[in-house]
């Protein structure tokens, strides 16, 4: 029972965290038609920035509970900068290529950024552990968790219903709408696809962004941390379906808990359960759970 | 003079809109058959049915005797039954010669071809006979459409059918071109008594070239026999050829 | 076969030179050669397979599976030979492409290199947790012989390179004569439209799949030629990144030509010693530019840049 329950809770913090990456994922394709692979970079300079600008802080020995709001705030400006300067700087260039361009195209992406990691904070490994301890632990049952796996459980809950209210409550949400039904529709009725693909971009910046802030006290931040994530969250939008913000959240919750399961109860599958469970998915539903096969008209 | 296709209580439905309502039509050997009928009237809906790309909801297909209703487009176009497309389907990347050649080499490799005649020299004799040896090393995506209109059916006839449907050969073509180009697309088909069935809006085209005509209104055949007295049935002018004449093809 | 094509000719003319000037070339520069050549048997099936409109982002788990079943060939007089091993790595990987196959000839796409790169991380998985295979570290794996020749030494160095060069002429032979036939003329025709080609009475998927099983053999081969050459084998081979890698060689060398993948694994492994020799941290960052660079403004591959040439040349 006890191991049950550590299983549950496991993998709904590993899906919270999987759910924050995977969204700003397929948030991306559903707009814009491209599979980012430079999206785990993202990821990665996100967590070096938050431990950059927390680290400072803490050693500044200014008071740690600002640090949650450091995280967001670099997780923020790694958006504002990357997004535009990557969207506008590359991909503007590749619009209206195929797809798999676009996938060879954030491949280079991520060769180059992965990089530029590696210039800027060197090859050692970063740690900021106090917004993590800070938080303390709670016991639930027999178990003992620290209470910043909960918060990132809450954040990912917020990070959806913001998402969810951003798509279905506002003007520029229905706009996004109207640009996934129909990209050539939603231009001659005079939707900006332009701005519409910059903001959409930038937004799934600071989403991959965010996940790696929120998991920068958790870890030690080393380079290649965003190699692994990437072909995780891909696990995650492919089982989810492609371009489907629901899909991501139920995508995050399967693949979470098929893998806490698996390190509990079989640690040797660990990484092939995931790949092993999206595999499946396609071979049942060729596109995803939550999206319809197309039909070619001829 | 025997039947080659032949379809019975033909019925396709797509959620409340029926494509498809209770067609039966048979088609004799070595015939030359249109297919009239405004659009949204079921014609090409009747085609991709025949043809295997959609699944009739009810009824039967049978071709020569030969009940072909489960099979795909590629079994269906084994047995002899190939069409060709009211949007020309070439392959834009390779030149009108090699379109050919894959034509040529698929039916090879089903034991339809003369062994001692050479692939390159079929894909010539079909460039030839269609007109468009001046265009056999252009690539077929920067053909204009009609050429294109045309590779497209010199593929449907190099894989050897002997039932071809056309989807609209004339659909995209200039009215003054319209005859020159059905001359030369039957007389090829024709040369080796392929039996025809096309689509057609053009009364003209279809006067001149049919012996019989099907003409279809709502997903039904409202008249089917030989061309003059289906172009005088009263239903089909109110339905059919009245709208055709505002037609801007 | 009537007269000798310009493709062939130029295969011949490469055989014919590597095996002669083999034994010049410093050691160094042998085993580059041979190691490049190896992997480009690998760019080589994602030639056929880019001709077919699919990218595979998972070319690493029949690389892998060569490599392994080549590693794990017995230790029996004549099966532990450089030739043997290498037949063993094709078939096995053959065998798992013939598998995985059933699954992938369903998908184009995206979703076919998604699905391409799972089932190479279900086999990265896998091996980095079977402590038999040597887990994270994986183990040594050497031929006894090559082609009868003892391995160790000047002779056996030269044996596996030429064992190689003989390999990936053969492989570029046999794939441009089948690129040549009707079979092969297919690829392409379903890259640009399978509705077509199933209306002509072929069928598309079965034709993917086989495609799929020949890319699987020659990356097969070339895993096992690359463990014979390097010595050792571990989990990366399967890891997603070294699939990424042979992709970016067959962007940069485009799908012109059969001699394209093996002259760009060349190229790439030229610049990966000298970028390691005097900046091992930008390697990537370079790669990746030139990636860029290709896809905006070559999207054919270098190789068309012949091609510009002998037009203006003419």
């Amino acid at each position: 029972m006890g191991d049950v329950l550590a299983v549950v809770i496991d993998g709904t913090i590993y899906a919270s965290w999987l759910f924050i990456i995977a969204a700003g994922l397929t948030i991306v394709y559903g707009v814009m038609r491209i599979l980012n692979m430079a999206h785990g970079s993202l990821y990665a300079l996100g967590a070096y920035a938050a431990t950059s600008v927390v680290g400072a802080w803490i050693r500044g020995g200014r008071a740690p509970l600002v640090s949650y709001a450091l995280l967001i705030a670099a997780a923020i400006a790694v958006g504002l900068i990357f997004g535009p300067l990557i969207e506008r700087g590359v991909l503007r260039f590749v619009y209206g290529r195929d797809e798999i361009v676009m996938v060879l195209v954030t491949y280079a992406l991520f060769l180059i950024l992965e990089d530029a990691i590696k210039l800027v904070w060197g090859v050692e490994s970063y740690f900021i552990t106090e917004p993590y301890g800070l938080l303390g632990t709670v016991e639930i049952g027999p178990l003992t968790y620290p209470v910043y796996s909960g918060a990132l459980v809450l954040a990912a809950i917020v990070t959806g219903l913001l998402l969810r209210w951003g798509i279905y409550g506002t003007r520029y949400g229905k706009l996004l709408v109207a640009v996934i039904h129909d990209r050539e529709m939603a231009a001659s009725l005079g939707v900006n696809v332009r701005n519409v693909f910059l903001i959409t971009f930038t937004l799934g910046t600071m989403l991959a962004a965010l996940g790696g802030a929120l998991t920068a006290p958790t870890v030690s931040v080393v380079p290649g941390m965003g190699v692994e994530t990437i072909v995780l969250a891909f696990a995650v939008v492919v089982v989810g379906g492609l371009g489907s913000m629901p899909g991501a959240a139920l995508g995050s919750l399967i693949v979470g808990l098929v893998r806490s399961a698996a390190v509990h109860f079989f640690p040797q599958v660990e990484l092939f359960s995931i790949y092993l469970v999206m595999a499946l998915v396609l071979a049942l539903r060729p596109r995803g759970l939550f999206v319809a096969p197309e039909a070619r008209k001829i | 003079m025997s039947v080659i296709l032949e379809t019975r209580e033909l019925t396709k439905t797509f959620g409340a809109v029926t494509a498809a309502s209770s067609i039966s039509l048979a088609i004799e050997e070595d015939t030359v058959v249109g297919l009239i009928g405004s659009n949204g009237a079921g014609k090409t809906t009747f085609v991709n049915l025949v043809t295997g790309y959609l699944k009739p909801t009810s009824g039967a297909i049978r071709y020569r005797g030969r009940d072909i209703t489960a099979l795909q487009p590629r079994q269906v176009t084994r047995l002899g039954v190939c069409r060709s497309f009211q949007i020309p389907q070439v392959f834009d990347t390779l030149t009108a010669s090699e379109n050919l050649l894959v034509a040529v080499g698929i039916a090879a490799r089903h034991g339809k071809k003369p062994v001692e005649e050479a692939p390159e020299d079929a894909a010539e004799a079909m460039l030839l006979r269609f007109g468009l040896d001046r265009f056999r090393g252009a690539p077929a995506g920067i053909l204009p459409e009609g050429v294109r209109k045309l590779l497209d059916i010199a593929m449907a006839l190099a894989v050897k059918p002997q039932i071809l449907l056309l989807d609209e050969p004339t659909s995209g073509v200039s009215s003054e071109e319209k005859f020159a180009l059905m001359d030369l697309v039957l007389g090829a088909i024709r040369a080796d008594r392929v039996t025809v069935l096309f689509v057609e809006h053009d009364m003209e085209i279809v006067r001149r070239y049919t012996q019989r005509i099907a003409a279809f209104y709502e997903g039904r055949i409202i008249a089917d026999g030989p061309t003059s007295e289906v172009l005088e049935n009263p239903e089909v002018r109110r339905y059919v050829v009245g709208e055709a004449a505002v037609d801007p093809c | 076969m009537k007269r000798l094509d310009r493709t062939t000719f130029a295969l011949l003319a490469s055989l014919v030179l590597l095996l002669a000037g083999g034994p010049l070339l410093p050691e160094w520069a042998l085993f580059l050669v041979t190691n490049s050549l190896a992997k480009g048997l690998v760019v080589l099936g994602l030639l056929l397979l880019m001709r077919t409109g699919l990218v595979s982002f998972g070319q690493g788990l029949y690389f892998a599976v060569g490599a392994y079943a080549a590693g794990m060939m017995p230790r029996a007089p004549g099966l532990s030979d450089a030739l043997a091993l290498m037949l063993a790595g094709g078939v096995a990987a053959g065998v798992v492409a013939a598998l995985c196959g059933l699954l992938l000839a369903r998908y184009r796409g995206i979703f076919f290199a998604m699905l391409s790169l799972a089932f190479s991380m279900i086999l990265y998985g896998l091996l980095v947790k079977t402590s038999v295979l040597g887990s994270t570290d994986g183990f040594n794996v050497a031929a006894r012989t090559v082609l009868g020749v003892a391995a160790a030494g000047a002779y056996g160095r030269y044996a596996v390179f030429a064992l190689t060069v003989a390999t990936a002429f053969a492989a570029g032979f046999l794939l441009h004569r089948f690129l040549g036939s009707h079979l092969g003329r297919l690829a392409p025709a379903i890259r640009d439209n399978e509705l077509r080609v199933e209306y002509m009475g072929a069928s598309v998927r079965n034709v993917v799949h086989l495609n799929l099983v020949i890319a699987g053999i020659l990356a097969g081969a070339g895993g096992a030629l690359t463990g014979v050459t390097v010595g050792h084998i571990d989990p990366e081979m399967a890891y997603w990144t070294t699939s990424g890698e042979f992709v970016f060689v067959a962007i940069l060398s485009g799908t012109a030509s059969v001699l394209a993948p093996f002259l760009g694994s060349i190229l790439l492994e030229l610049l990966r010693s000298f970028a390691y020799e005097y900046s091992p941290n930008t390697w990537q960052l370079v790669v990746g530019g030139a990636m860029l660079l290709v896809i905006l403004f070559l999207p054919s591959g270098l190789w068309s840049v012949f091609g510009r040439w002998r037009k203006v040349l003419r």
